[in-house]
């Protein structure tokens, strides 16, 4: 004898649990609220906002035709600077940041001193500006590529250490144990078992970050970190339009041309 | 047996001149699984494909419910969609939601966007969708885990799941066991020969595995070079059909 | 019976690690580069050591930071205006980044749309934030306003292009399953396209968050406000301790902002 059938029973069911809930529904509350007041609270002068179409097509009128004479003299060699200062930047940066890397890596060094430490010389590396560091190193070293190539160094430490210290946080451990069974000394395992794994997310960051710091390098001459900049800050006060809008292309040819190599480069790589 | 689905003339050719389907006409109707068997490349994938328009026939009807699903576009072949539930061999869920999402979203075909958006489906749908997942072989808890984190053989389970959420008229089932262990692949033939009988649908399987046609389904259709070549029940099938779909004694 | 014949010399094998010579020429031409610009900037081991002489005094006169109560206000609008440039730059960039984004991706758009899209987003993507800043500068006038302009567009260079790979690198095969239950369109978009999307994109816009935080420090050294501007002033007056006090902060701003937004990423993980 079977029971009468039941109605069915309702059941329920919820996408997220209580607490994920009230996390999400908290952001996008402040997010709402930042977003607000921020808007809120900005100045905006009116009669600059409706000049600003006429301002516009004024800029654009003065800088083009551009002076192309411009070129030759002043232009090419600040460029090269400009490309010395990213490329010996970048590699003082790696040469710098490899180290701490592997310092910050919890899986390959294990006190939890060292790691903050090195994390902690990352962040502040990525907090302070290449321009606001170009500005303390020219204060010290005084104009010139020395405080730009520094400028970029500093910068770009952290960027580079944050993300090849990540790279080393995600190798496998099954080489290394392997490794570590066989009994080698720590510096064979880091050859021989971390560095075949990590090596082209090392390229990949090395390119990458080479590729920010040209666009870096081409401003820092404005606060007198050497390179395209010092041009680039003259041509402004001057109100040059004309040599401005010439040196702006240039920067842009420069940077479309790197990321093509970079990104072909990469795409060999990875 | 009156016929779910009425194939005629069917023909595709992805390559003009080059058929992969040749002049195909079957009908498909009652419980049970019919399994379409064949080498690779003759043309099975494209057959269930064309069905549900994944893949749009050159040539040729196919009649379902009324219409003929060749001819249909934008919202009536919508409808005609919502009532033929699709099994992948990929499982194809949507990884990133969890298994409760996925056999929800058999049900999008008749929800209003904003719904689905809030994830607010009718409470009888929450509810079968509970009874499919256990219906299906899972329990309970697997309702709130994500896709990524389900083996195969679950996730196939939950892609069938999926595709009875429909209610469909008809479910295809595309190499459902290609990417599965021989021990999974037999639970889940099981299942869609039990779910086709408890719910009498039909069911349309393409499978190479020509021990598990025989043992499941009851119905086999046999293919080579883009041409029916077999139609019957698996008592019928023999090794002089099998040397003519697969060509060769070898894999016997 | 013998498998081999004893009278026939073996054959030479192949060396057990041959050299990869790619690797090997591009070690040796980064040492090389070294070298050869490291002399033509001119960059000499004296003129850096000269230069760490005037490190030391620059240091000295930096300590200890200074905390008078007028360079404090200053120094907490100059902040404030930096973190509103930065939420307002990115709120509109990343909300203008989701239509350009699905524009520049190949796999939604058609061949000239995500061409142009493309070539937006390049030209976007090449002018340092300081570059577009004096632009705008001169196009809407000193302030904030400039600094946010500048931002977004540099905002929209980053986030639509790395939207755009994530749209391409979406699985067909979801969208094609849920499309086959016969769900209308917006529920694909719902069900299939955002869940993957989705979880990516909060990184984006968080991760640029970060970013403009940091430029918005910056922008404001050519006129786009913020906290640039006290900083570059009390760096001209060579008031090294009230610029120390500046740094100190703009840290700590950003390192709580790389907290914030490790956490933020969890929860819509």
């Amino acid at each position: 004898m079977s029971a009468a059938p039941l109605s069915p029973v309702e059941r329920e069911w919820r996408r997220f649990t209580p607490s994920e809930r009230i996390a999400r529904a908290t952001i996008y509350i402040l997010t709402a609220i930042a977003v607000v007041w921020s808007i809120k609270t900005i100045e905006i002068i009116p009669e600059f906002l409706y000049d600003a179409p006429a301002q516009t097509l004024d800029l654009f009128s003065r800088m083009w035709p551009f002076d192309w004479a411009f070129y030759p003299k002043e232009i090419h060699a600040a460029l090269i600077e400009t490309l010395h200062i990213a490329t010996l930047g970048t590699i003082l940066a790696l040469i710098l940041a490899l180290p701490l890397s592997f310092l910050a890596a919890r899986n390959f060094t294990r006190n939890p001193i060292l790691n903050f430490l090195a994390q902690f010389i990352f962040v502040s590396s990525r907090s302070v500006n290449s321009l606001i560091w170009a500005l303390l190193f020219v204060a010290v070293f005084g104009p010139g590529a020395l405080s730009g190539v520094l400028s970029i160094a500093f910068r770009s430490i952290g960027f580079v250490g944050k993300l090849f210290g990540e790279a080393l946080e995600e190798a496998q451990r099954g080489p290394i144990e392997a490794l570590t069974a066989t009994g080698a000394p720590k510096s064979m395992i880091l050859v021989k078992g971390y560095w075949p794994q990590v090596e082209p997310a090392f390229w990949s960051v090395a390119l990458l970050r080479w590729d920010i710091n040209i666009r870096e390098s081409a401003v820092l001459g404005l606060v007198g970190a050497g390179g395209i900049g010092v041009a680039l800050d003259s041509a402004l006060n001057n109100l040059y339009w004309d040599q401005v809008g010439l040196i702006l292309a240039v920067i842009f040819s420069v940077v479309v041309l790197t990321e093509i190599v970079t990104s072909t480069i990469r795409r060999r790589i990875i | 047996m009156s016929a779910v689905l009425s194939i005629r003339n069917l023909r595709k050719e992805y390559r003009p001149g080059q058929p992969v389907l040749k002049n195909i006409s079957l009908d498909v109707g009652g419980e049970g699984v019919t399994a379409i068997i064949g080498p690779s490349g003759t043309g099975k994938s494209t057959l269930i494909r064309c069905i549900n328009r994944l893949v749009d026939p050159t040539a040729g009807e196919i009649l379902f419910e009324g219409a003929d699903l060749a001819k249909l576009s934008g919202q009536k072949l919508r409808m005609a969609r919502r009532r033929i539930g699709m099994v992948f061999q990929e499982y194809n869920l949507v990884e990133r939601l969890s298994v409760m999402e996925n056999v929800l979203s058999g049900r999008l075909g008749y929800v209003p966007a904003w719904q689905a958006f809030l994830r607010k489906f009718p409470a009888q749908d929450v509810t079968r969708a509970f009874e499919l997942i256990e219906a299906v072989g899972l329990t309970e808890e697997f309702a709130n885990r994500r896709a990524d984190a389900l083996s195969g053989g679950q996730r196939q389970r939950v892609g069938i799941a999926r595709a009875i959420m429909q209610s469909p008229a008809l479910v295809l089932a595309d190499e459902p066991t290609s990417s599965l262990d021989p021990k999974t692949s037999v639970e889940i033939m099981e299942l869609l020969a039990q779910l086709s009988h408890a719910r009498a649908t039909p069911i349309i399987v393409n499978i190479h595995n020509v021990d598990l046609a025989r043992r499941y389904a009851r119905r086999i259709i046999g293919m080579t070079g883009g041409e029916v070549v077999y139609d019957g029940p698996p008592e019928g099938l023999e090794a002089s059909h099998l040397k003519h779909i697969y060509g060769g004694e070898d894999f016997l | 019976m013998s498998l081999a014949d004893p009278a026939l010399p073996a054959k030479p094998r192949p060396p057990a690690f041959p050299v990869n010579w790619t690797s090997r020429i591009a070690w040796i031409g980064l040492a090389l580069y070294t070298l050869y610009a490291t002399s033509i900037l001119e960059l000499s081991w004296a003129r850096f050591v000269t230069g760490l002489d005037n490190g030391a005094k620059f240091l000295a006169r930096m300590f200890p930071p200074n905390f008078a109560a007028d360079k404090l206000e200053l120094i907490y609008t100059g902040m404030l205006e930096s973190i509103q440039i930065a939420v307002v730059s990115t709120f509109f960039g990343v909300l203008l980044s989701m239509p350009l984004g699905l524009m520049a991706a190949r796999n939604l758009s058609p061949g000239w749309l995500s061409w142009s899209a493309r070539a937006l987003i390049a030209v976007f993507r090449s002018f340092h934030p300081v570059i577009v800043s004096i632009l705008f500068v001169k196009a809407v006038g000193f302030g904030a306003l400039a600094g946010i302009l500048a931002l977004i567009v540099s905002s929209m260079g980053f986030v639509s292009k790395l939207f755009a790979e994530v749209v391409e690198e979406m699985n067909a095969k979801q969208v094609e399953a849920v499309r086959a239950t016969g769900a209308s369109f917006w529920n694909v978009l719902i069900f299939a396209v955002m869940p993957q999307v989705m979880a990516r994109f909060v990184g984006l816009a968080v991760y640029q968050l970060d970013s403009n935080l940091r430029n918005s420090t910056m922008v404001g050294i050519v006129g786009g406000g913020g906290i640039g501007a006290p900083l570059f002033t009390a760096y001209q007056r060579f008031d090294y301790d009230v610029v120390l006090t500046i740094l100190l902060c703009i840290i700590g701003l950003i390192m709580l902002a790389e907290m914030a937004s490790g956490r933020i990423r969890r929860i819509f993980q």
